[in-house]
């Protein structure tokens, strides 16, 4: 990858933080202890963890017993929801399932494992055009049958935010355990888990420059959950395996920075994708923007194309230089549409043409610019080429 | 001028990725592209672009550090390839599929899509050459002529040859296979491809029956006189100069002479009655763009691996041509290709129309 290939897929990944490998490296090799023994190495290791643990509380303004880590978004996806479902089911013989259309497949597929295998009752709230849940909407079905509610708070392939905190008020309403997947938001939105109600939230590290393969969910003390990994009592019994220290280091430090730097970052964001959507929506014909115009992730500008493979653009603009994603990953050359769009409305001809461009800590403006002379040239080629195979 | 960049078409084996690793080699900006075809099982796996296969293509980009894409090409290869398949057995005609993939998804759509991406040039691992030579260019044999496979490429113009590379053209077969070894390339060992790449077993007739295909119905067999000799199940079960599975007892053994598509009739003969010099051709290209104003002496080659016979061939107008061999084939047969040589030159060709 030479200097003249520009990242501009933050949402599916980003590079670890300097600081956050510095952080790490030691922990690679000289805290190798397990958190768990009894000696010194073991206490060593397991103060590192805890450390870690508390950094991470203090950036959700919760307590370091209700952080649980894990190995990815995922999987703490998975532990929510599977966890509360279950526990719900045993405790309170709740059996049904709320979350919206517009998740990420970590928690739609397994929902609709839970209703397939587990027999639990799924229900998808309504989304309006943008993919938003309204309260009301939540509101008007939410009763004591439900076992668990999850509502995705940034959108990963639209960006659209989700108005948490309302939904959350719902769900302490009616004491109805009320989780969402923060993977997409947490680099940018703010992620205090007293502000938006929430009783369960999940995070991934490598959405915010730390390293791969280290999740966290946050547990509010109370929340009744059963462990989907079971084996020893680490995690507070809810997760076991041993602590991978040196990654809990790396989330650690890549949150601590993310809180510090939040916002001046995102300022940035915020003129980059306006910029984007702007002349997208000046200078390339059948173009529409997906998701909230301005309800929306600073980092996140997507859009569909009328009758343009997602895939094929996504590949003619990294040939340009450019990495982008579209809203269904697929590099098998068998295109569907993605479900988040099918939700939103748009058909074949439309959703196919996904294309989604975020920015992130080392954009230069300089980038968009050449981006933004290069993309409607290579959809107009594109579309040139697909009018002579009609 | 605009900066030469190469779009190859990979399929995950031996020769496309040797294709593409000798371009890498002479320092051409290279990508790979591979084709999902359609397919007729449900997992959409089809014998030459199954997910194995895109693994293993990407695979070899990777070691070659070049940029890999698939690109979606079911639509115009169901369209131009499969249907065509299934409507010449339904005429009861015997298509050749790789021509009309060439002609119409790889020449066609592939070239186009790679064009509107940004290549200027589509390399394959087909085993032929196309150079320029006094004035034009040219179709040339592959060195190999063993595993020469110009017969499949008749259809490609000026404008195509012009944007065209066959790497592994000047190579044979065995020297192929050496610089995959030597680059370590996975793929070295593995299996020529076969035709029919969308009918997942050898067995094309049960392939048309779960389409649904409508196949010509039973009717008469008879001798080269009209006599009838009994009853045939439908002329798509039948190839010209097949002897098996006739039905017909005779004393001596019975051929398909021809295949009677207007009256349904299956005409069958003596071993020494099969054999035609004369058939005209449909559909007839000329690689240089430019039919004969006469005559003209040529090979010809009525199969893939059939052997050249001389022949004059007839150009009549644009893209029609009549052909006299010089001593008869048994095994003319509509819907296949004859394709016209003059020397290693591969001068164009046509489909067998009767």
């Amino acid at each position: 990858m030479s200097s003249k290939h520009v990242y501009l897929d933050y949402a599916a990944s980003t590079p670890i933080d300097e600081r956050v490998l510095e952080a790490m490296l030691p922990h690679m090799q000289d805290t190798f202890g397990n958190p768990s023994s009894t000696h010194r190495w073991g206490q060593q290791a397991e103060a590192v963890v805890e450390s870690s643990r508390r950094t991470i509380a203090d950036a959700l303004g919760s307590s370091p017993h209700e952080i649980v880590f894990t190995a990815c978004g995922s999987e703490s996806d998975n532990l929510a929801l599977r966890g509360a479902a279950f526990a719900s089911r045993t405790n309170r013989d709740a059996n049904r399932i709320l979350t919206t259309p517009v998740e990420h497949p970590a928690i739609l597929r397994t929902a609709e494992q839970l209703a397939e295998l587990h027999g639990f009752h799924l229900e998808l709230l309504p989304v309006d055009e943008c993919g938003r849940v309204e309260p009301e909407a939540l509101s008007s079905t939410i009763g004591q049958d439900v076992a668990i509610v999850s509502i995705i708070y940034a959108n990963n392939e639209i960006g659209t935010i989700n108005p948490i905190t309302e939904l959350g008020a719902i769900c302490r309403q009616h004491e109805i355990p009320f989780h969402t997947d923060a993977v997409q938001a947490a680099s940018q939105l703010p992620i205090d888990v007293q502000e938006l109600n929430v009783d369960l939230m999940s995070l991934g590290a490598h959405k915010f420059y730390g390293p791969k393969g280290i999740g966290v969910l946050f547990v509010r003390a109370g929340t009744q959950v059963v462990p989907t990994l079971t084996g020893g009592s680490h995690e507070h019994g809810l997760r076991a395996g041993t602590p991978n220290t040196p990654l809990i280091v790396g989330c650690a430090e890549a949150l601590r920075i993310t809180m510090e730097e939040r916002d001046s970052h995102n300022l940035a964001y915020v003129e980059l994708r306006d910029r984007l959507i702007s002349i997208v929506s000046e200078e390339i014909t059948h173009a529409r923007l997906t998701g909230h115009p301005t309800d929306r992730l600073p980092n996140h500008a997507s859009f569909v194309f009328r009758d343009i493979d997602g895939n094929q653009l996504l590949a003619a603009l990294d040939l340009s230089g450019y990495a982008c994603s579209s809203g269904s990953a697929c590099k098998t050359g068998d295109p569907e549409p993605s479900k988040v769009l099918l939700a939103l409305g748009f058909d074949r001809p439309w959703g196919l043409g996904s294309l989604r461009i975020t920015v992130g800590r080392h954009t230069k403006s300089d980038d968009i610019e050449v981006l933004l002379k290069v993309l409607p040239d290579v959809i107009s080629r594109l579309r040139t080429a697909q009018d002579k195979e009609a | 001028m605009e900066q030469r960049r190469i779009a190859v078409a990979m399929s995950g084996g031996v020769d496309s990725s040797v294709a593409a690793a000798l371009l890498v080699e002479q320092g051409e900006d290279v990508f790979g592209l591979m084709m999902r075809l359609w397919s007729a099982t449900p997992d959409g796996s089809n014998r030459c672009c199954s997910p194995i296969d895109i693994t293993s293509a990407r695979e070899v980009a990777a070691r070659l550090s070049i940029p890999f894409y698939v690109i979606n090409a079911q639509e115009p290869f169901k369209q131009h390839v499969v249907d065509a398949f299934i409507n010449g057995y339904t005429k009861g005609i015997t298509p050749n599929p790789c021509i009309e993939c060439n002609r119409h998804v790889r020449w066609g759509f592939l070239m186009r899509q790679a064009s509107a991406m940004g290549a200027t040039h589509l390399a394959t691992g087909h085993y032929a050459l196309s150079v320029h030579r006094e004035g034009r260019y040219r179709l040339l044999r592959a060195n190999d002529h063993v595993k020469d496979q110009s017969y499949v490429l008749y259809m490609l113009a000026q404008q195509d040859l012009s944007r065209t590379i066959f790497p592994v053209g000047p190579y044979t077969k065995q020297e192929v296979r050496e610089h995959a070894r030597r680059l370590d390339l996975h793929v070295a060992e593995r299996p020529d491809s076969q035709d029919l790449c969308f009918v997942s077993t050898d067995d094309y007739r049960a392939f048309l029956k779960d389409q649904g295909t409508e196949l010509p119905p039973p009717g008469a067999i008879v001798d080269r006189h009209g006599n009838v000799l009994g009853q045939h199940e439908g002329l798509a079960e039948f190839t010209i100069g097949q002897r098996r599975r006739i039905g017909v007892s005779s004393p001596a053994a019975l051929y398909v002479l021809e295949k009677d598509l207007a009256s349904n009739r299956l005409v069958v003969g003596l071993r020494e009655e099969l054999g035609r010099r004369e058939f005209s051709l449909r559909n007839v290209c000329w690689t240089s763009d430019q039919p004969p104003t006469h005559p003209i002496e040529a090979h010809v080659r009525v199969r893939y691996k059939a052997q050249e016979i001389a022949a004059r061939v007839h150009p009549k107008g644009k893209d029609r041509a009549n052909v006299s061999l010089d001593s008869p084939l048994p095994d003319v047969t509509p819907g296949q290709s004859a394709v016209f040589y003059d020397q290693d030159e591969c001068l164009g060709g046509g489909i067998i129309e009767s």
